[in-house]
């Protein structure tokens, strides 16, 4: 069988459901919502896996799922040169959402990369620690930031309500996604102009890693054609 | 090549160092991470291996030896010293995912006054450690891009803010076109520079970094804008020195003549020649030493001054690498500063080439 792994819960599962749905291949839970085995119908020799969306790009590097759904974002984050381990088949449109840097609105002197880099250099001298940068996408936002020469920062680990962190006094300035950008300014925080790390969106992807059956290959072809890929 | 041969040659290597006066030291293999942290910033965590301690905290696999052979030295010891030890280092390869995680470094350290002595003497021993194995070297000096930074017509913040990304050239860069007057000012940057009250819409600062060091952060703004921006001859003769790609005696004068426009780089241009000469007399074919003026600028090492590698095929890693390392001893010495040079030969990718 081709395990398609699909997240397991929410707005991101339902809006999977429709995606697959509308292309003629249905996706649903099997008996209890509570259980997380799952049918597929419409396409032959494919086997639902329903997982959280953040196990979905070890999984599918690992080989234990050979095609999944999950954010562009969470399989850079979590798998290192992500390229070499998995495929992206095709973007899917939602599940939007944009991993940016945004610093208080008090910063008027910050609106750039640059600007930050200068305020970290500040900051450092004056107060004998680097300036903290909160966040829960900790490859991304360190690789953006070498790309771009920004230096005398430290990210610290920050897994939910990243905004409240600056107002807590446990980080200066944030990494996190945003899709409208709401709670960003309602905690008086703004985004930086070319502090764009990565807009994400839900994606198929396929991995790399696993020795594939005859089966399992033909199960694939299957599945592409009825999406239209 | 076996574990063994890599090991027997790591013998071989240590020897060649022992007998030029060096005393074997030994260093953790877990380092606290917070040391290596604050020396080189984030970036580390990308290239070395980390781990958590429960009680301790994190902790790093070695990357390298130099940092714990400072520490050691900095805390008890008296110059001249020359230390070497060998043992295995741990680096990340994400990038190159083929490349082992694990080797064998084998290192040869001088702390002593006598700088350009002393840079030769690394220099030279290392190049005897590796036998007659068909190796090109390169030489660089950092020492220089620093002279130069710092002999600019321009502000002391603008110096500093160069000298800070010496080692990030894609910044390094971008900067000396902005202080050149190169990138337009944004408009909202002009917006700020223009306004009286530039928190008028703001409400209570939020967070640590207080409304005072954003005001001093628009004062040194305001002030930039005043400064004149740098001249493209200086530019042009920052560019010149990245720019040199020649044999030492071709660069020594190539250095005098930009010495003539920036009088500044006069003295490292001084000690570039003393270096030449006690290179020469540690025997080495200085006519045929081959200098990069960006070489050193891109390594985890803050090297500061003389830099050197030694290379198998171009672009291919260095078999040895090495360098002076002046600032790192500030940093670790806790107030106390001592001239340090040294070097490094991975022997495993030695035996490759032999």
């Amino acid at each position: 069988m081709l395990k398609l792994g699909v997240p397991s819960k929410g707005r991101l599962m339902d809006k999977t459901f429709k995606w697959f749905g509308d292309r003629g291949v249905t996706l649903r839970k099997s008996g209890e919502d509570r259980e997380y085995a799952g049918v597929v119908e419409g396409v032959d020799g494919v086997e639902l896996v329903l997982l959280s969306a953040g196990e979905i790009p070890r999984e599918l590097a690992a080989g234990n799922i050979h095609v999944g759904v999950t954010g562009s974002d969470l399989v850079r984050e979590k798998l290192a040169s992500w390229d070499s381990q998995v495929v992206e088949i095709t973007k899917m449109g939602f599940g939007g959402a944009d991993l940016i840097i945004a610093v208080p609105d008090g910063w008027v002197d910050v609106d750039t990369l640059d600007d930050l880099d200068a305020a970290c250099a500040a900051f450092r001298s004056h107060h004998g620690m680097r300036l903290r940068i909160a966040t829960k996408y900790h490859r991304l936002v360190r690789e953006f930031l070498q790309e771009h020469g920004v230096a005398d920062y430290r990210l610290v680990d920050s897994q939910g309500a990243t905004e409240g962190v600056v107002k807590n006094e446990t980080a200066e300035a944030i990494a996190d996604i945003t899709s409208t950008g709401e709670t960003l300014r309602a905690n008086g925080l703004k985004i930086l102009d070319d502090g764009l790390i990565h807009a994400s969106q839900a994606t198929l992807f396929r991995g790399r890693r696993s020795a594939w059956t005859e089966e399992q290959r033909g199960a694939l072809k299957a599945l592409l054609t009825a999406l239209g890929e | 090549m076996t574990p063994q041969n890599i090991l027997a040659e790591a013998a071989r290597i240590s020897g060649v160092f022992r007998d030029a006066g060096a005393v074997p030291v030994e260093a953790a293999i877990l380092q606290p991470a917070y040391v290596l942290l604050d020396l080189y910033g984030e970036d580390i965590r990308g290239r070395a291996f980390v781990t958590d301690d429960p009680v301790q905290g994190e902790m790093m696999l070695r990357p390298d030896f130099t940092v714990p052979v400072v520490q050691m030295h900095m805390r008890d010891h008296a110059e001249p010293a020359r230390y070497t030890y060998a043992g295995p280092v741990f680096r990340q390869q994400v990038e190159a995912p083929h490349r082992v995680r694990e080797y064998l470094q084998v290192g040869y350290e001088v702390f002593d006054q006598d700088r350009a002595t002393a840079d030769a003497e690394v220099f030279a021993t290392i190049q005897a450690a590796l036998g007659g194995a068909a190796l090109k070297p390169t030489t660089g000096d950092i020492g220089l891009l620093k002279a130069a930074i710092l002999g600019l017509k321009t502000s002391e913040a603008r110096k500093a803010a160069l000298t800070r990304h010496i080692w990030r050239p894609n910044r390094f860069k971008a900067l000396l076109e902005r202080f050149g007057g190169k990138t337009p000012v944004p408009a909202k940057r002009a917006a700020l520079l223009a306004s009286h009250d530039p928190f008028a819409d703001q409400g209570p600062a939020v967070g640590l970094r207080s409304r005072a060091e954003v005001q001093a952060r628009i004062d040194a703004l305001r002030a930039d804008a005043a400064t004149a921006p740098l001249s493209s001859e200086e530019i042009a003769l920052i560019e010149a020195l990245l720019g040199l790609r020649e044999t030492l005696p071709h660069i020594l004068s190539a250095l005098r003549d930009l010495a003539v426009d920036l009088p500044a780089i006069a003295g490292a241009v001084d000690h570039f020649g003393a270096r030449i000469d006690a290179l020469s007399g540690q025997g080495i074919d200085v006519d045929a030493l081959q200098f990069e003026g960006n070489y050193g600028r891109t390594s985890l090492e803050y090297y500061d001054g003389f830099v050197f590698g030694f290379h198998g095929a171009r672009d291919a890693r260095p078999v040895a690498t090495g360098g002076r390392y002046d600032a790192l001893t500030a940093v670790l010495g806790e107030g106390r500063a001592v001239p340090a040079v040294g070097g490094v030969i991975r022997p495993d990718l030695l035996l490759e080439v032999v």
